[in-house]
């Protein structure tokens, strides 16, 4: 590990300055940044520790709608009795990540800012453009089944990792970001950008610019998050569906749908919601909202099973929820 | 001779369980030290070539920096057979990964930076890493264990094949699986004057201090290696590798300062073996009784150029079934890869998924349930040595197999039961392992007029709790309670011992223990009876066994697997496994059903998740770290049940262990396989079983 200086502001203020510096990066729970910087993928002059901030509340918003502090563990967040009762699909999602002693760490800024985990990323011997823009990509050939097939480009294939920004990009969360320039907010599907072809660049955020809350809006419909991953317990998704589904008369009244593990950013399934739109419910509608999603996959012979686990999977779950919606 | 079972057969507890759920026992790297020093590793870049320069200037000038250890100032160590030890002697790069040098400082983070300062050029050439049939290489592995040869054959294979009525011609495959025991290899070493003193985490010291006193030409005396607790092993800390080597020369650097050394859990995938793939065929001929006429078992593996080691994964078949016409056939490829190893169960492991699973496709083929058409086929005399079996319960396992798991009425037809979304399913396989005796252990020991027993041998505790088990075996050996024995293991201050390995450990060290205590009775009737009051002490070594050239000794099991498959996602789970196993007398019911428990965890692991991914173009696992080499996690792992049947051997070993380290493991992929196919009608014969091989179209 490279050496760095430590620094743990005790005021936003104080913390978008020192996060301006070159080479400063923020530290939230560090469950992502300090391996990445054992491994010398990350090598910050500064680690600033913004865990002393007040950023740690959940509130109620006055339209119904919720506000998450920067600093919200995940374990918190999972557990909290709205999140659970309003919006399911995020506590699943949260419980669905890592393990225990992460989301205990684990922050919801810090998540929103998740690293890939392509093994070329990690491996600084290979080639990555991410790691080291312009080195090419060892993924495109190698051991790809980890990686992304909606929304990559020939630089880079790599998936975005967080299971909880899924479940909040179903949820039409908006960013709270403080900057050196003031506060502004950034609707969550515009936080992330895909790779074309400077993947080292995975966000909007400038330098300095501080994560302090997601708000949602308010809960619609009932939800689910499913995960598909190689073992039970403890492993990133292969395919994940975040989908927030309302049925009256047998239509669509309100549906929402996104992606992990198939996608460089939290995916908006647009195209399927699109199809489902107002239109029937049933087996039919959701196979082909879902095999429209997936038409513009591109894969690798390591991945390409993911086209078929992902429609697969988008079915299902849209499926459970209806039948849930029917139970009632 | 025999010894009566007064202490063994108790579920004693471990006797270091509470200091290790205290953190009161103390690991290798732990161990307290005077002004230690700490060693990172540099390693290999490029797959095979050789250095052409190294620049060490930044990483010496590094405050904190005591010493840079390349091929230019490492101890020139003798020209042992053993290639992966021989580091730091050339200028010439084996494999990717492999140590080409270290920082040894005085924290470790600033030996971890210092070797990201060093810089090294390399002249690199091709590398050769692929494993397929058709090699023109491929050569015959030496023997290990002659008793075992590398091929077997009897009669003509071909033409009973070509004859059979019933045919399986199947190819399978297992995955790269690396060890990773939750304790990495870790050392402390001390260079002080002419000697050496290592506290590391080992399967046996004696092993560790042969080889360092022969790299270093010094006098077994003069290297002391000390391991009292081990945090998993597995065979990964059996053999010698390269950490401790260089240890030790970081050590020979640093005079008088402790140099401790920890791998991180990225290295442990190219520094300390694994458990080669294999391809293998295999081939059976039926009647239309459902018996046997041919069996042909073929496997070919990687090994190394640095040292040559077998996975003998066709071990297990002239053992299991009666095939009048039988052939195994062992081969391998030197690569430029890191060397292989022991693992869990080497052989049968990756053998008995390829051979059970056969199995379960001819009595498929044969319309048999698949116990019955074992039990058709089960060997009454064992079929390449043509000797009895001292005991042999494989049918008693498959039956009382059955009986618990409730197979009786079980429909054979695969892809029918389906619950929730999800296709139910069952499987069975069969498990063996032979009782393996390795030697040159001796024990030694002391009683004072106090009646307490002192037992000294340099055996290892590799979590598996042989503390607990061989101070019962000692008590029985002599005849007294178990709480008058004070064992001491785990240092070559005691006498030799063999390696832990191979389900070894309680036949090889209790044999020893077991001739000590007669001579001691001996010696304690020449006295009269009454322990003088100086006390006596006697040392033996490990008796023959006469018995061994008369009977085949073997253990034998039976594995059940009841799986569910996501009809349209493919994921497996997996509900119940239950084990019924013949391993003699059992020692300690309580850490033999943990050994046996954790085997079958480890053969579902096997089955379903394990799996190092190797990238030709780099020569290296890509898949380093426990995020994405998975194991089997807790939620993976339904009901496991593991039960034996009362098995008197008087053959095996004064005490009628058979060992039970490596038979949970065996068979237990073949039955989850097995299962798979009864719940989807997919046979997979790959491993590991992935969700994309189970997985309909959209």
């Amino acid at each position: 590990m490279k050496p760095f200086a430590y620094v743990k502001p005790v005021d936003i203020g104080a913390a978008v300055a020192a996060g301006a510096a070159p080479g400063a990066k923020f530290l939230g729970g560090g469950t992502n940044l300090v391996d990445l910087m054992r491994e010398g993928i990350e090598q910050p002059d500064t680690v600033v520790d913004v865990t002393g901030l007040p950023l740690s509340a959940v509130d109620d918003l006055p339209n119904g709608g919720l506000r998450i502090g920067a600093l919200v563990r995940n374990s918190d967040l999972a557990a909290d009795r709205r999140v659970r009762a309003r919006y399911p699909v995020l506590s699943q999602a949260l419980l669905s990540g890592a393990s225990g002693q992460l989301r205990n760490m684990a922050t919801v800024g810090g998540n929103l800012l998740q690293r890939t985990r392509c093994p070329y990323f990690y491996d600084e011997a290979s080639a990555c453009n991410k790691r080291d823009p312009g080195s090419g990509c060892d993924a495109l050939d190698g051991f790809n089944r980890s990686c992304a097939i909606l929304g990559v480009s020939d630089d880079c294939i790599a998936a975005h990792p967080s299971d909880m920004c899924v479940a909040l990009t179903a949820l039409d969360a908006v960013v709270e970001v403080t900057g050196t320039g003031g506060t502004r907010r950034i609707p969550l599907t515009e936080l992330h950008r895909l790779p074309g072809q400077t993947p080292h660049i995975e966000t909007d955020l400038a330098p300095g610019d501080l994560i302090t809350a997601v708000e949602l809006p308010t809960a619609t419909g009932n939800s689910a998050y499913r995960k598909v991953r190689d073992r039970a317990s403890y492993a990133f998704a292969l395919v994940s569906v975040a989908a927030g589904l309302q049925i009256e008369n047998g239509a669509v009244t309100d549906i929402r749908l996104a992606l992990g593990g198939v996608a460089p950013k939290p995916w908006r399934a647009r195209q399927a919601e699109q199809l489902l739109a107002g239109g029937p419910a049933d087996e039919a509608a959701f196979r082909r909202a879902a095999q429209a999603e997936l038409a513009s996959a591109a894969v690798r012979p390591g991945n390409a099973f993911k086209v078929a686990l992902a429609t697969n999977t988008i079915v299902a779950t849209l499926r459970e929820l209806s039948n849930e919606g029917t139970r009632r | 001779m025999t010894i009566t079972p007064r202490a063994m057969g108790v579920a004693v507890d471990r006797f270091d369980g509470a200091a290790k759920v205290r953190g009161e026992a103390r690991y290798a790297y732990e161990q307290p030290v005077d002004r230690p020093l700490y060693l990172y590793p540099l390693t290999a870049a490029v797959a095979t070539g050789r250095i052409a320069d190294i620049d060490c200037g930044a990483a010496s000038a590094e405050p904190g920096v005591v010493a840079v250890l390349t091929y230019r100032n490492a101890t020139r160590t003798a020209a042992i057979e053993d290639g992966e030890l021989r580091i730091l002697q050339s200028d010439e790069v084996a494999f990717r990964g492999q140590f080409i040098g270290g920082v040894v400082a005085e924290t470790s983070e600033i030996a971890r930076h210092a070797v990201s300062l060093v810089r090294v050029d390399y002249e690199e050439r091709p590398h050769d890493v692929e494993l397929r049939e058709g090699r023109g290489d491929l050569r015959v592995p030496r023997e290990v264990q002659p008793i075992f040869p590398m091929d077997t054959a009897e009669g003509d294979v071909d033409a009973a094949l070509a004859s059979a009525p019933v045919r399986v011609d199947q190819t399978y495959t297992t995955a790269w699986n690396n060890h990773n025991p939750i304790e990495p290899h870790t050392t402390i070493a001390t260079w002080t004057g002419d000697r050496f003193t290592f506290y590391l985490s080992t399967q046996g010291v004696n092993g560790i201090q042969a080889a360092v006193a022969a790299l270093f030409e010094l006098g077994p005396d003069r290297v002391r290696v000390i391991s009292p607790y081990v945090g998993g092993a597995f065979g990964s800390k059996a053999r010698p590798h390269a950490d401790v080597v260089l240890a030790a020369l970081a050590a020979r650097l640093v005079p008088d300062r402790p140099v401790k050394f920890a791998l991180t859990r990225q290295q442990m995938f190219s520094q300390v073996g694994y458990r080669p793939p294999t391809v293998q065929r295999v081939r059976l001929g039926a009647d239309a009784g459902g018996r046997l006429v041919a069996l042909a078992h073929e496997s070919i593996e990687p090994t190394s150029k640095l040292q040559e080691f077998a996975e003998h994964s066709t071990r297990a078949t002239p053992t299991m079934y009666a095939a009048p016409n039988r052939r195994t056939r062992q081969r391998l490829a030197a690569l430029d890869v890191p060397t292989p190893t022991i693992m869990r169960a080497p052989g049968e492991a990756s053998g008995m998924f390829a051979l059970e699973s056969a199995m379960d496709e001819m009595a498929i083929a044969c319309g048999l349930d698949p116990i019955e058409f074992r039990i058709r086929n089960d060997a009454q005399r064992h079929p390449h040595f043509g000797l009895p079996f001292s005991s042999r319960n494989l049918v008693a396992c498959l039956r009382e197999g059955a009986r618990r798991f409730g197979w009786d009425g079980r429909d054979p037809t695969p892809g029918i039961r389906r619950t929730a979304g999800w296709l139910v399913g069952t499987g069975v396989a069969a498990a063996t392992y032979p009782v393996l005796r390795l030697p040159g252990s001796m024990a030694t020991i002391r009683v004072g007029p106090d009646e307490r027993y002192t037992v000294l041998i340099a055996a290892a505790d590799i979590g598996t709790g042989t503390w607990t088990a061989l101070s019962q075996v000692a008590a029985d050996a002599l005849g007294v309670r178990v709480e008058q024995i004070d064992l001491r293991i785990g240092d070559t201050a005691y006498p030799k011992a063999s390696n832990e390995g191979g389900s070894s450990g309680i036949t090889s060290w209790g044999s020893a223990i077991c001739e000590a205590a007669d001579r001691l009775r001996d010696e304690l009737a020449r006295h009269g009876g009454a322990v003088p009051a100086d006390g006596l002490e006697v040392t033996a070594a490990m008796p023959e066994n006469p018995h061994i050239s008369r009977y085949a000794m073997h253990a034998f099991g039976a594995q059940f697997a009841e799986v569910r498959v996501h009809a349209e996602i493919g994921e497996v789970r997996v509900r119940r496994q239950l084990g019924v196993f013949a391993v003699g007398r059992v020692v300690n019911p309580k850490t033999a059903r943990s050994q046996l428990l954790g085997g079958m965890t480890m053969g579902l692991s096997m089955a379903l998740h394990e799996q190092s991914v190797f990238d030709p173009r780099f020569a290296q696992v890509v898949t380093q770290d426990l995020a994405t080499y998975h194991i089997a996690s807790n939620a993976d792992v339904g009901a496991v049940e593991v039960h034996w049947i009362d098995e008197d051997d008087p053959y095996v070993n004064p005490m009628g262990t058979k060992g039970v380290g490596e038979i949970g493991i065996v068979g237990a992929a073949a039955a989850i396989a097995n299962a798979v196919h009864h719940a989807t009608g997919v046979r997979v014969r790959d491993l590991p079983i992935t969700l994309d091989k189970l997985l309909p179209a959209a």
